[in-house]
């Protein structure tokens, strides 16, 4: 008797402390831009938690070359330089790539979403374009979500929609 | 090496006295870096518009790089040109750099019988052992001896700050950035500690002029000043260079010094969020 209600009573733990199928994906649109010169973006993806101001780092996505020539840029991504990339030893694994061509481009973040830590989150994104601007766009939202849903934002120039969705 | 350090003892004095209706400043290219080993470029001048080069270069030997280990940096391709000099830091190690230089002298000024004004020393002259008993007169009119500090100073940083230069001398007029000098954005506040000789500089006026006096017409300047503790808080208007000079005095002057004065001026960057 003690032992099944012991059993029943670990798989409602289980189910309030884990959300085996919660998840969350994030696309971003990178636009196709009519300039003489043209440079693909610098973009850098993070989630900031609100209260312990914790960074996880998304996706980094810079000019890889071997001298690391590439990295000179990384401090124009301003606010992610500041809340991260300056403490990091880039590349880094998991989270660092090439940069895109214009285009709607998927960030993982299935792995993420499997130990995130509950609470109220910033979703940042930040672009930045050599000889062009600079946009941040941020998705506040909370964790674990009780319906699925997608959350979107548009930027003005340098990014376009960007869609953030949570799964139960 | 101890010649060049008297050298630039007499040249920052000269400074002291002969530059006081102009501003001095080191200004960088850029002071948050990342990358392998970047290099940054800084221009040095005296001038009276911040930040353009109107008026004398301040020559590269005046000045000492610090980097994050406490050791001296080689500056590279120094010149020196009509209105400022010029020189490269290439930046080896992670962490922040501080471009200096530092004076701290006996100064006395007054005026002679004929009302003539009188200053020891003399313009570009490095004082001997007894020779202010011998030069300034213990009674004159308007007679000022003072313990006179002057540091000029500037930060840059490649990937993570560090504090190590951010430590004190303890001689002079200093800032204690509490608030680290490459971590500065608009619209947020920053706070600075003054210390005078390692004490509090209570009382430390505090100027802040924004870069660009070409384009508007006034020097916008914010001013402030330290509380009880050497304090003050900066709260950024605007992104850009800026320009700091802070001011100091009292009257507890070594002797035969009766008043201590400091003067401390730095150039910050503020970016836009």
């Amino acid at each position: 008797m003690i032992k099944h209600s012991t059993f029943a009573g670990m798989v409602l733990l289980a189910a309030s402390t884990f959300s085996y199928a919660a998840d969350m994906s994030l696309s971003i649109d990178i636009p196709k831009l009519e300039v003489a010169e043209y440079h693909r973006p610098y973009v850098a993806t993070w989630l900031q938690h609100q209260d312990s101001k914790a960074i996880t780092n998304l996706a980094v996505w810079y000019q890889l070359d071997k001298e690391g020539e590439g990295q000179k840029w990384l401090k124009d991504l301003r606010q992610w330089w500041r809340r991260s990339g300056r403490s990091l030893d880039m590349p880094a694994d998991g989270f660092t790539g090439a940069t895109r061509l214009p285009g709607t481009h998927q960030v993982k973040m299935s792995d993420v979403a499997t130990d995130l830590p509950s609470g109220d989150y910033r979703l940042y994104v930040e672009v930045v374009r050599e000889v062009g601007g600079r946009e941040l766009l941020n998705i506040p939202f909370t964790w674990p979500v009780k319906n699925s849903q997608t959350l979107t934002a548009k930027g003005d120039a340098e990014v376009g929609l960007i869609e953030l969705t949570l799964s139960k | 090496m101890k010649t060049k350090a008297v050298l630039a003892m007499i040249m920052a004095l000269t400074f002291s006295i002969a530059a006081q209706a102009h501003r001095v400043w080191i200004l960088p290219a850029a002071t948050v870096l990342s990358g392998e080993q970047p290099w940054v470029t800084m221009d040095a001048a005296v001038s009276n518009d911040i930040f353009h080069f109107d008026h004398h270069p301040l020559k590269p030997e005046m000045l000492t790089v610090i980097g994050p280990d406490g050791k001296t940096v080689a500056m590279q391709n120094a010149h020196v040109g009509k209105h400022r000099s010029t020189f490269d830091l290439e930046l080896k190690q992670e962490g922040t750099y501080k471009v200096f230089s530092a004076s701290n002298n006996l100064q006395a000024r007054w005026e002679d019988a004929d009302g003539k004004r009188k200053f020891w020393p003399a313009r570009g002259q490095m004082p001997a052992p007894g020779d202010f008993e011998k030069s300034v007169p213990k009674k004159a009119k308007n007679l000022d001896v003072s313990q006179s500090s002057r540091r000029l100073e500037t930060f840059v940083t490649a990937g993570a700050p560090s504090n190590q230069v951010l430590a004190l001398s303890n001689e002079g007029l200093e800032m204690k950035p509490i608030t680290h000098p490459n971590d500065l954005f608009n619209g947020e506040t920053a706070k600075f500690q003054f210390y005078i000789d390692g004490e509090a500089a209570v009382g430390t006026k505090v100027t802040v002029i924004r870069g660009g006096m070409h384009y508007r017409n006034s020097q916008d300047e914010l001013t402030v000043v330290a509380d009880k503790k050497g304090i003050v808080s900066i709260e950024w208007p605007n992104a850009g260079m800026y320009w700091l000079e802070a001011e100091y005095e009292d009257s507890k002057g070594k002797t035969p010094a009766t008043k201590r004065r400091g003067v401390y001026i730095a150039t910050l960057e503020v970016l836009p969020q």
